[in-house]
């Protein structure tokens, strides 16, 4: 069920600020369900509230754009994987920016949503072009490592591993972890702890 | 790259080998999972046709949804009550151990695994709640995760990551008076900064964490995600036997001694070589409190409210967003700002140490007028042993609220919620943005005594001046 992550072509949505975290991405309110299928309206939700329609996530602009282009450490704080699941069911597709927080980062990568790491000067000039034409066109290549936005280049970076499985489909670690039963047998006989348990 | 720590032993012992992307597969020890977080990853489940691979490795609470006043079944929240019953049928259908409400033994998941021995040194631990990092004390590698991740583990114990560097911190001397563990991890926070610690795992060391008990090492590696750090942890020693020997989950009669053995020898070397060391005070740490909207943003109870330009360029525009939001101006002092509501709870500080430190400075005085105050203990366990104690009467005598265990308004997934532009005085771990229950409610994150000070005297105050 994995797919190839190579290109990812469309238009981008900007959105300002260092530390965004998970409680604003999806309010823990909107944690009170058992599947994941609403949350793409619920993304955003109070920050959205309090701009009064001016938030990149409501401005008519940015409506079909399919990548987010953030600052420093996004995603911080809680775990919730529905904070991702929230910005991919709005339709996002990957997101671009200086840096993101380790958990956000993961469980990212495990629903396939590629998170690039820029220099803050490739984030601004990527987030100034996408305030002065959101009609740009932008992709981004995995391959090459470049996010192409027409008439500039911003270098954008990943970890080689997690690179590799983007482009090659793997990112669902889930089949292979099963896999490999007989190797998870041998590390669970080295565990002395777990002969102690109950 | 680190060498003979305890991160290092405990991961390679539990590297079951190398993924083709490069990450290393790592057996998990010890599953925790909650009513939030879990229901999804069941689903993913049946989606795939798959069982539970080591059902008895997994252990269920009820924490983050639960009312704190009337747990009657069903519950009046109808999302509530749903999500409580998918996590019951899934841990029925699993056969997964549950602790649910009235066993006796339910609570934060971060707080029963430990008290009842469940947590070990040496274990991996995860859980899909970020402050897993909590168990790190016990000199557990523990770290919080996403829900695909906890399918990842009820099908395989195990899960695909990349190996973290590790950070020594040590902070040594005695804690002054009126300073406690939640003041020493807000204090490394603010100096490292909310994302210092991303792509480390945080050792605590040094004579500080040394003369700590377990309750309040648990504090500081809490937060050690607050920091950026996805684990914290401190080398086990005799606090840490002392505390887990007799308890239901912990290794019994012979087991004993030979486990005591296996923990003495995954302490970090005398030689073990950190990717970054760094070092602490005990003096210079004073009470601390947040003034923002990141546990990052905090100062000495005695310190102002920093002006934009005595802070680094990265951080001003936070700063100013912080401003803002919960109405300070730079230079101000915190000290005296009318509170609202105080909460005295959560994983960080819902313990039953925390509960008796509070209530000294509960005893004997009174919640002021207008203030809404109240007490969560951390676990069925908890309440029971306060109560014991006559801890819960100190509390109700002097005008607080005594709850049922939950983690309540920490995130305020419960009824338990500030309105509108309320200022919480808070012994929980996020000052988010509309953490607290209300888009626009703010929060001051301090020690639960610090709490305690700002409800009896209705504003912000350092609990100094309590002592006597």
């Amino acid at each position: 069920m994995n797919s190839e992550i190579q290109t990812i072509s469309g238009r981008g949505i900007p959105l300002i600020g260092n530390d965004i975290d998970t409680d604003r991405i999806i309010p823990a309110r909107f944690l009170r369900c058992v599947t994941f299928d609403g949350l793409g309206a619920q993304v955003f939700a109070d920050d959205r509230t309090a701009l009064n329609g001016q938030h990149p996530f409501d401005l008519p602009q940015y409506q079909g754009a399919n990548i987010l282009v953030v600052n420093g450490n996004f995603g911080c704080g809680s775990s919730r994987e529905h904070a991702p699941q929230a910005i991919a069911k709005w339709g996002i597709r990957a997101i671009v920016g200086e840096s993101f927080a380790e958990i956000f980062f993961g469980n990212c990568v495990a629903i396939g949503i590629p998170c690039l790491a820029a220099t803050a000067d490739g984030v601004e000039q990527l987030q100034s072009r996408l305030i002065a034409d959101p009609q740009s066109s932008v992709q981004i290549n995995l391959k090459t490592m470049q996010v192409d936005c027409g008439d500039f280049l911003v270098p954008i970076r990943m970890e080689a591993g997690i690179r590799q499985m983007m482009l090659s489909g793997t990112w669902d670690a889930c089949g292979q972890l099963l896999s490999n039963k007989k190797q998870i047998q041998t590390t669970v006989a080295k565990l002395p702890y777990l002969a102690w348990a109950v | 790259m680190s060498q003979g720590t305890l991160f290092d032993k405990v991961w390679d012992l539990h590297t079951v080998g190398s993924l083709t992307s490069g990450q290393a597969q790592l057996f998990i020890g010890l599953h925790l999972i909650h009513e939030v977080t879990s229901p999804q990853a069941f689903s993913m489940l049946a989606d795939r046709n798959l069982p539970v691979l080591y059902p008895n490795r997994t252990i269920a609470t009820v924490d983050h949804i639960v009312p704190t006043d009337n747990q009657a079944r069903p519950f009046a929240d109808g999302l509530a009550e749903e999500m409580m019953q998918v996590l019951e049928q899934s841990c029925q259908k699993h056969g997964i151990r549950f602790f649910n409400i009235g066993c006796g033994s339910q609570g934060i998941v971060h707080v029963i695994a430990p008290e009842q021995g469940l947590t070990q040194p040496g274990m991996t631990i995860a859980c899909g709640d970020s402050h897993t990092s909590t168990h790190g004390a016990f000199g557990a590698i523990a770290f919080g995760i996403g829900t695909s991740q906890v399918r990842d583990v009820l099908a395989s114990q195990t899960l695909a990551l990349s190996k973290l560097k590790v950070r020594k911190i040590e902070v040594n001397g005695a804690l002054r008076p009126g300073v406690y563990a939640k003041d020493v991890i807000l204090h490394i926070i603010r100096s490292l900064g909310v994302k210092g610690g991303v792509g480390y795992a945080y050792e605590y060391a040094g004579t500080t964490f040394e003369q700590m008990r377990m309750e309040e090492r648990m504090t500081v590696c809490n937060m050690a995600i607050e920091g950026g750090a996805r684990c914290g942890y401190i080398n086990p020693d005799h606090v840490t036997f002392d505390y887990l020997k007799g308890r239901d989950f912990a290794p019994q009669a012979a087991d004993w001694e030979q486990a005591v053995n296996w923990w003495t020898s995954l302490r970090s070397d005398a030689d073990a070589v950190y990717d970054d060391v760094i070092v602490f005070d005990a003096a210079e740490i004073a009470p601390t409190v947040t003034w923002g909207i990141t546990p990052g943003q905090g100062i000495a109870i005695d310190q102002v409210v920093p002006t934009p330009e005595s802070l680094p360029d990265s951080e001003r525009a936070i700063a100013e967003e912080a401003y803002q939001y919960m109405d300070l101006i730079p230079g101000q002092k915190l000290q005296g700002t009318k509170v609202d509501v105080c909460f005295i709870g959560s994983c960080t500080n819902g313990r039953i140490s925390d509960l008796r430190e509070a209530a000294k400075f509960a005893q004997g005085r009174h919640v002021a007028a207008g203030i809404k105050a109240f007490v969560v203990p951390g676990s069925e366990r908890v309440k029971q042993q306060a109560e014991a104690e006559g801890l819960d009467q100190i509390f109700l005598t002097a005008g607080f609220e005594w709850r049922e265990p939950g983690c309540s308004m920490c995130l305020a997934m419960n009824p338990d919620k500030l309105a509108g532009r309320q200022l919480s005085a808070s012994s929980s771990n996020r000052n988010f943005k509309g953490r607290q229950g209300s888009a626009s409610g703010r929060t001051l994150l301090m020690s639960p005594a610090m709490v305690v000070a700002a409800a009896v005297t209705g504003q912000v105050t350092d609990v100094r001046e309590l002592l006597n």
